[in-house]
């Protein structure tokens, strides 16, 4: 699927998730496949119930899948029991998005640094200290923190203990949910800072989840773009801003503004809501926001297909034309 | 290399726990509450120093009011029993029945409350059946009726408060644990590989366990007053003196000497009062309510 | 400009705590005119949203006012009584907030709720507000106003909801309309809807709008002057363009220069997957101070890469500067940077 041939450090293929509830079946992701390199982030990007943090909990199994595969390295985790889990676990590493959440205020950030560690009986005490330490200069913060607990420190520092958490087991892949999405802009860039260097530096693979569209392009190689559980365009990032095929990647590119882009939206911009996952539309899900919907859209769910190599697109009707004049996409900002 | 966050971090403040206990200490009703707790647990504690014998045995002449002998400066009941001997040593064994009474019922409701919780499904739902059935049964007539077969003795009555009282308390942990399971907190743990035990010990109960200590209070006074009203019905254990069972025996001569009842009754309002002062101030402060910042 | 509608003045807040007043927001002042729209734009702890509330006279406890005022139409909402600020509120001046569900009743129906906002202000039959109320449903365009009516809060979409709010803060035809992170709550194609809505809003209906936001992107594209404040005070005051061309304090600089850059700082074509260059982002060192320990002096000049003596010891007074003003004692030099 990728043109360099490297062996994926992660390979989802046909992954489906469907939640029962008190509504009904929710079908939260349907037949998502994809490849992570060694190395490499992928961003996965959509808005409020496009199914990426439902796959981000998936490929960390915290929530089961109901179909398809799930491959680390050579290993089919997909339905893993917990002890191979608990194996497997040292090679894939999640951040979450709050990490005032995720870190217990009653254990110093020594002692959560070292859990992992102590779970996985990976050295002595004093070895474990030593890592707690090393650990802490690569996140950037001062060996003092140690002895301080979650709570003392600002919502950026502690954004850099769970990701020093997160690398603690040095694991080929860590799943970053919104990493940056409470933070102030001027931390925000501390955080994606820091993560540019730490994949630099140690050569792990992220898959990076977020809905800020600017952030998604900086931090990431290759990026899915996801609506209503499905991925409806998935390539690199540079040709996926320049030539987005989709209509949604279109949309989407075009209603988030920013400071170096357009003065206004290109189009006129999508109207209408996301329909409700209970309720799914037939054929194309997003035919019932798309300017170019045809019946064959509400029929029949496009394909998915491959536009140029490592360009895939889910639509019946993608925009294969020629990339925009430079002054009516970008040109024109302030 | 990353670089160093440049911001220095903040100065460090005082332990969590330090500060809990210094906003306890600055709330008067539960300071209130503390004092009076640490008078009762030093009259049981010096109960044999400051009144050697048994507190059961004729000390002086009947019905001696306070005031009217100075080596009884509480008076006697109509067996000529010392009062102060018996407020002394009645508050170990009150004291005793509510503290262990409450961890028989705390041990029960932890354990079901944080299984049924942290697994869920089939587990909750068969552990909660039994739970509500507890619950429908009205826990005095409950306790009676166990204290009545078993043969009231410290112990049976002991483990009858405890097997009686846990129900409210399993429901609390559950829904403790069952919010903290769905955390973040505990999914963090789940992706290091950590082990349920160690989520379930480590994470979870530490954290569920604010309300836990409120209501362990209250457990508390609830376990004396239930002892109490046993004793006064004549189901207290015959071989130690209680606080209820001295209410209890001066029931006969409450119209012409009320101060045989009044004082153990004043002795047991005082002690529930000093556990529900003590609970509303941990409330307060463990919970985060009453303080802004 | 001719006479503004909202004119604020030295504006100063302060949290009431032990250990004395703890001031949030010191002597702001700006104006907004008739139908333009201003950005308050900073990060959290900045103060922006108290000043929002304090444009309606809702700052709550231990928040309190302690300087300055706030002219609507000329006159001063500060010194009005909670009866007459009652009056003004909702009829000449409205707000929409980042979680409308926390500002919706959940038990009445949207329509009842924007019926009550028209009868609190207005002499009207019920049947008059019902007709005026579908059709300010319309208004915001929402779909099958008459079915929509009849709806319950939860049972609508987070944008939905939004549409409900500003139905309600145009009920009264207000000329000021404050809207603090409006769009912060939603997603990014649901935002570009609520935000055309507003800005064609103040287009066709004259009200001023005081926007509150954290969003540069969205300040570019949809507003005319912005107001970056930091630590409680404004910064920088300037006409959007010229603020985006040209920032003149080094804060300015900072939040515009921690933005990713999109595809046109980009060199075209770019080497393969896994190999994509990357430029760092600038980073402004450090963290907002603590109320508690603002600084004398500047309170950049802890973060600032110009700081000197002057800025430790004394606070930089607003200047002209531009088309705005700047507080910087180096924004003359400071294209250096």
């Amino acid at each position: 699927m990728r043109s360099d041939t490297a062996t994926p450090v992660l390979s989802v293929s046909g992954l489906s998730v469907d939640y029962g509830t008190a509504r009904g079946v929710v079908h939260a992701l349907d037949d998502v496949s994809f490849d992570l390199a060694p190395g490499e982030t992928l961003g996965i990007v959509g808005e409020s119930g496009c199914g990426k943090s439902t796959l981000a909990r998936a490929i960390v199994r915290l929530t089961d899948p109901s179909a398809g595969t799930i491959r680390l390295g050579e290993k089919d985790i997909t339905h893993a029991s917990r002890r191979d889990l608990r194996a497997a676990r040292r090679d894939i590493q999640m951040v979450l998005q709050d990490p005032a959440a995720s870190l217990d205020p009653r254990w110093t950030v020594g002692e959560l640094l070292a859990e992992p560690l102590a779970i996985h009986r990976i050295g002595s005490r004093a070895d474990r200290r030593g890592r707690v330490a090393d650990l802490l200069r690569k996140v950037g913060l001062p060996p003092e923190a140690a002895g301080r607990r979650p709570h003392e420190f600002s919502g950026g520092q502690r954004q850099r203990i769970g990701i020093a958490r997160a690398l603690a087991l040095e694991p080929k892949i860590v799943v970053l949910d919104e990493p940056v999405s409470a933070l102030d802009v001027s931390v925000q860039a501390q955080i994606l800072n820091l993560l540019t260097d730490l994949q630099r530096t140690l050569g792990v693979s992220f898959l990076f989840i977020g809905h800020d569209l600017s952030v998604v392009e900086y931090i990431s190689d290759r990026v899915a773009v996801m609506y209503l559980g499905r991925i409806v365009e998935l390539g690199d990032r540079d040709s996926l801003w320049r030539r987005p095929a989709h209509p949604y990647t279109r949309a989407l590119l075009d209603a988030a503004p920013r400071i170096d882009g357009p003065a206004a939206p290109a189009g006129p911009g999508l109207t209408g809501d996301t329909p409700s996952p209970y309720d799914l539309p037939p054929g194309c899900r997003f035919h019932t926001r798309c300017p170019n919907a045809t019946d064959l859209c509400r029929h029949e769910a496009p394909a998915t297909r491959e536009l140029s190599p490592g360009h895939l697109v889910a639509c019946h009707f993608p925009d294969t034309g020629a990339e925009p004049s430079s002054s009516a996409r970008f040109g024109s900002g302030i | 290399m990353a670089r160093t966050d440049t911001a220095s971090l903040p100065p460090t403040r005082t332990d969590f726990r330090d500060r809990a206990v210094g906003r306890l200490l600055r709330r008067p009703s539960a300071l209130v509450g503390l004092i009076l707790l640490a008078g009762i647990l030093a009259m049981a504690a010096f109960a044999d120093v400051a009144f050697p014998g048994d507190p059961l045995d004729m000390a002086g002449s009947p019905l001696l009011r306070p005031g009217d002998a100075a080596e009884f400066p509480l008076g006697t009941d109509m067996m000529g029993r010392d009062l102060a001997s018996g407020i002394f040593h009645g508050a170990r064994v009150s004291l005793l029945i509510g503290g262990v009474a409450a961890l028989v019922s705390l041990v029960i409701g932890i354990g079901i409350g944080a299984l049924s919780g942290y697994y869920g499904g089939r587990v909750d739902r068969a552990l909660m059946r039994v739970t509500e059935l507890f619950q429908t049964i009205p826990p005095f007539l409950f306790t009676l009726a166990l204290v009545a077969i078993l043969q009231p003795s410290i112990a049976t009555i002991t483990t009858a408060i405890g097997i009686t009282s846990w129900s409210g308390l399993a429901r609390l942990v559950r829904a403790e644990v069952l919010r903290l399971r769905n955390s973040e907190l505990a999914q963090a743990s789940i992706i290091l590989g950590a082990s349920d035990a160690r989520i379930i010990f480590l994470h979870i109960l530490p954290n569920a366990l604010a309300p836990v200590i409120v209501s362990a209070s209250i457990l508390v006074a609830t376990a004396i007053l239930t002892e109490s009203s046993l004793s006064f019905l004549g189901l207290g254990d015959p071989n130690v003196v209680s606080w209820g069972g001295m209410v209890g025996a001066g029931r006969e001569t409450i119209r012409t000497d009320p101060h045989v009842a009044a004082i153990p009754g004043v002795a047991i309002v005082i002690a529930v009062l000093a556990l529900n002062l003590l609970g509303d101030g941990l409330n307060d402060v463990l919970n985060g309510k009453g303080e802004r910042r | 400009m001719s006479d503004p509608v909202l004119a604020v003045d030295g504006l100063s807040i302060a949290f009431q705590t032990r250990r004395g007043p703890l001031p949030a927001v010191r002597d702001l002042s700006f104006s907004v005119g008739r139908g333009e729209m201003l950005a308050i734009v900073g990060e959290s702890g900045c103060g922006k949203s108290l000043t929002a509330l304090a444009l309606l006279g809702l700052v709550p406890p231990p928040g309190r006012v302690t300087g300055g005022t706030v002219r609507l139409e000329g006159r001063d909402l500060l010194a009005l009584d909670e009866a007459a600020l009652r009056h003004v509120r909702g009829a000449r001046i409205s707000m929409i907030f980042q979680e409308p569900m926390t500002a919706l009743n959940p038990v009445l129906t949207v329509g009842e709720q924007i019926m009550e906002a028209i009868l609190e202000h207005e002499p009207v039959s019920r049947k008059a507000a019902r007709e005026r109320t579908l059709a300010l449903l319309e208004r915001v365009r929402i779909p099958d106003p008459a079915r929509r009516f009849a709806e319950y809060p939860h049972r609508m979409s987070g944008g939905m909801r939004q549409r409900v709010m500003i139905a309600m803060a145009l009920a009264g035809a207000p000329a000021v309309l404050v809207a603090d992170e409006p769009t912060t709550a939603l997603d990014v194609t649901i935002q570009a809807q609520i935000l055309s809505l507003i800005d064609e809003l103040r287009r066709e209906q004259g009200t001023a709008v005081v926007f509150i936001t954290h969003d540069l992107g969205v300040v570019s594209r949809y507003v005319d002057r912005v107001l970056v404040m930091y630590a409680g005070r404004k910064v920088e005051e300037r006409d959007t363009r010229d603020l985006f061309a040209d920032p003149f304090h080094p804060y300015t600089k900072g939040l515009i220069a921690a933005q990713p850059r999109g595809l046109a700082a980009r060199p075209q074509a770019g080497p393969g997957p896994a190999g994509v260059a990357r430029e760092r982002l600038t980073e402004i060192p450090g963290t907002v101070p603590a109320l508690a320990a603002m600084p004398p002096g500047c309170a950049f000049a802890p973060r600032c890469p110009l700081a000197d003596d002057r800025c430790v010891r004394t606070v930089p007074p607003p200047r002209p500067a531009g088309s705005g003003l700047v507080a910087c004692h180096h924004a003359g030099e400071s294209h250096a940077i």
